[in-house]
């Protein structure tokens, strides 16, 4: 461990805040990206459930239709 | 005999073109005005001081020739496009490539061989000193084709598109850096009196590679474009 | 060779080694992305010169071989694309464009902040900086492209195109703006047996580009599943796997 206390880890020897902003916005822009991939994927597989769904109704509707 | 068709196949592209441009005047004009105008904010947004324009002439007047090249791309195979020949040229048996090139060299004829031409004249009002004036036009008649082949690769890729004008700026400008950086730097390198044929040559070796790789390139982008 | 590879030209199978690759990605890019930062910020030892804000170095490299890595590994897809007509590649193409994007982000950014403190500037005109700066225009070029087709299909060949013509003018562009301009320090790392860092610094640094490398091999991979899905939706297979509830 290079810091003595948790304040010196915080303070970075006087850069802390051009530290902790670079590794701030990295963490914040890597996040972003990972959960909107993740996000797009679950909406994706929704709308696709949601057609499987409609076009199952669509064809329930033409069988009564035909009865 | 194949031979002879090909040659007939470009020289007749060429001179459809460069005909079209010369009846519809304002297409030769317009980037011409426009280049002159944009040279003329820069003077009144820095300020009129001889030394400090000298200095920055030939950025300004390369920037401003960049942005006018530019302004033609859009409607290089735009017009070709709506009315359907682009469509004709694809089908026919001749090589796309032979054909694109033909289009970008008039392309190039009707808007960058004027601003070489007019370049000396602008030139006199940014206050370039009479040795980088040489310089000058020697960059542009250099630079210029390239700036039209590499352009021609993002109209090619867009001309599909309905607002395809905003993004071809977008996907041309960063590919232009190069041209930019080594043909003010021979012109800042003439205006110390010093030698920039080395500079000149890259450009040449740029220009070189460009005509043999970019009608390629524009042809599979057009092709992408039409179907 | 070809016949082992040639499967995964098929969307199902690929979507299938998607999945099989997705753990060890992921595995690979928590652990590392930990012991890396905890590492480097709290561990290594301090630059004598730089002083605690070289730490920075951890995220600023990686994130720049990377910016560079995956714009390479995009235009290889863009070329097999374009010469063997697979679909799939264009899709990566796709897939790996925005994550490229977003380390080229993070390279400029933390390349900011540390030339703010070492160089007394947010911003410099320095040779790398700018054609990093380039770089990120090429991924928007790229991003930019594909979303403006309507139809998918020339939207994916299009911006194949452009990463090609993108690739071939890189090392132009690179060579010209350095050329232009050096302010930069030289590399740190590019040759290991005479390093010119300590291997106390060497080790959480590697660490953190195979993190950061594994992070752009995790997130295309779930992008690039995404993109098949929405390629494939009309497919039985994938009906049948999104029913299942996957």
């Amino acid at each position: 461990m290079q810091f003595e206390s948790f304040s010196e880890f915080l303070a970075m020897g006087g850069y802390g805040f051009y530290v902790w902003l670079s590794f701030g916005s990295c963490s914040a822009i890597l996040l972003a990206i990972f959960i909107s991939s993740l996000r797009d994927g679950y909406k994706l597989r929704d709308e696709v459930r949601a057609q499987m769904r409609r076009e199952e109704r669509i064809k329930q509707a033409k069988q009564q239709e035909q009865v | 005999m194949m031979n002879h068709s090909y040659w007939q196949l470009f020289i007749s592209v060429y001179k459809k073109d460069v005909t079209l441009a010369f009846r519809q005047r304002s297409e030769i004009v317009n980037p011409l005005l426009f280049f002159l105008i944009v040279i003329t904010l820069f003077p009144l947004a820095i300020g009129p001081e001889p030394a400090l324009l000298t200095r920055m002439a030939p950025g300004i007047i390369w920037v401003a020739a960049l942005l006018s090249t530019m302004l033609g791309l859009d409607k290089l195979f735009r017009d070709d496009f709506n009315d359907g020949s682009l469509e004709q040229l694809i089908a026919s048996p001749y090589p796309l490539p032979l054909s694109v090139l033909a289009k970008v060299l008039a392309h190039w004829t009707t808007t960058g061989l004027p601003m070489v031409l007019m370049a000396p004249v602008f030139a006199l009002l940014m206050n370039l000193e009479a040795q980088a004036l040489s310089a000058t036009v020697l960059t542009l008649l250099i630079g210029t084709p390239l700036l039209s082949f590499i352009g021609a690769i993002g109209a090619g890729l867009t001309v599909g598109l309905q607002k395809g004008g905003i993004l071809m700026s977008l996907l041309v400008l960063p590919l232009y850096i190069p041209v930019l950086i080594f043909a003010t730097s021979a012109i800042d390198t003439s205006s110390m009196s010093l030698a920039y044929g080395g500079q000149l040559a890259i450009l040449g070796a740029m220009l070189a590679i460009a005509c043999v790789c970019a009608p390629i390139a524009i042809s599979s982008a057009l092709k992408v474009s039409v179907n | 060779m070809w016949k082992w590879l040639h499967p995964y030209a098929k969307a199902e199978r690929a979507y299938q080694l998607c999945n099989t690759l997705l753990p060890y990605f992921a595995v690979i890019t928590l652990v590392c992305l930990v012991i890396g930062w905890v590492w480097g910020l709290a561990y290594a030892p301090a630059d004598y010169q730089q002083k605690d804000s070289y730490r920075i170095i951890f995220i600023h490299v990686p994130s720049a071989i990377l910016s560079m890595g995956a714009y390479s590994s995009m235009a290889i897809a863009a070329i097999i694309a374009l010469v063997w007509q697979i679909r799939n590649a264009e899709l990566a193409v796709i897939s790996i464009a925005p994550v490229g994007a977003a380390m080229t982000a993070i390279a400029l950014l933390t390349g900011a902040a540390w030339g703010k403190p070492m160089w007394g500037a947010w911003w410099v005109w320095d040779a790398r900086l700018t054609s990093e700066l380039i770089l990120l225009f090429l991924y928007f070029g790229v991003l930019s492209l594909y979303h403006a087709f309507e139809d998918k299909k020339s939207a994916g060949r299009a911006a194949c195109i452009l990463a090609v013509v993108g690739v071939i003018n890189l090392p132009i562009i690179h060579f010209s703006v350095e050329w232009w301009n050096t302010l930069h320090q030289g590399s740190t790392i590019t040759k290991f047996d005479t390093s010119a860092i300590d291997p106390s610094m060497l080790w959480p640094l590697l660490i953190n580009i195979v993190a950061f490398a594994g992070f752009v091999g995790l997130v295309t991979l779930i992008r690039l599943k995404n993109e098949i899905i929405q390629h494939e939706k009309h497919r039985p297979w994938v009906r049948e796997l999104v029913g299942r509830g996957e």
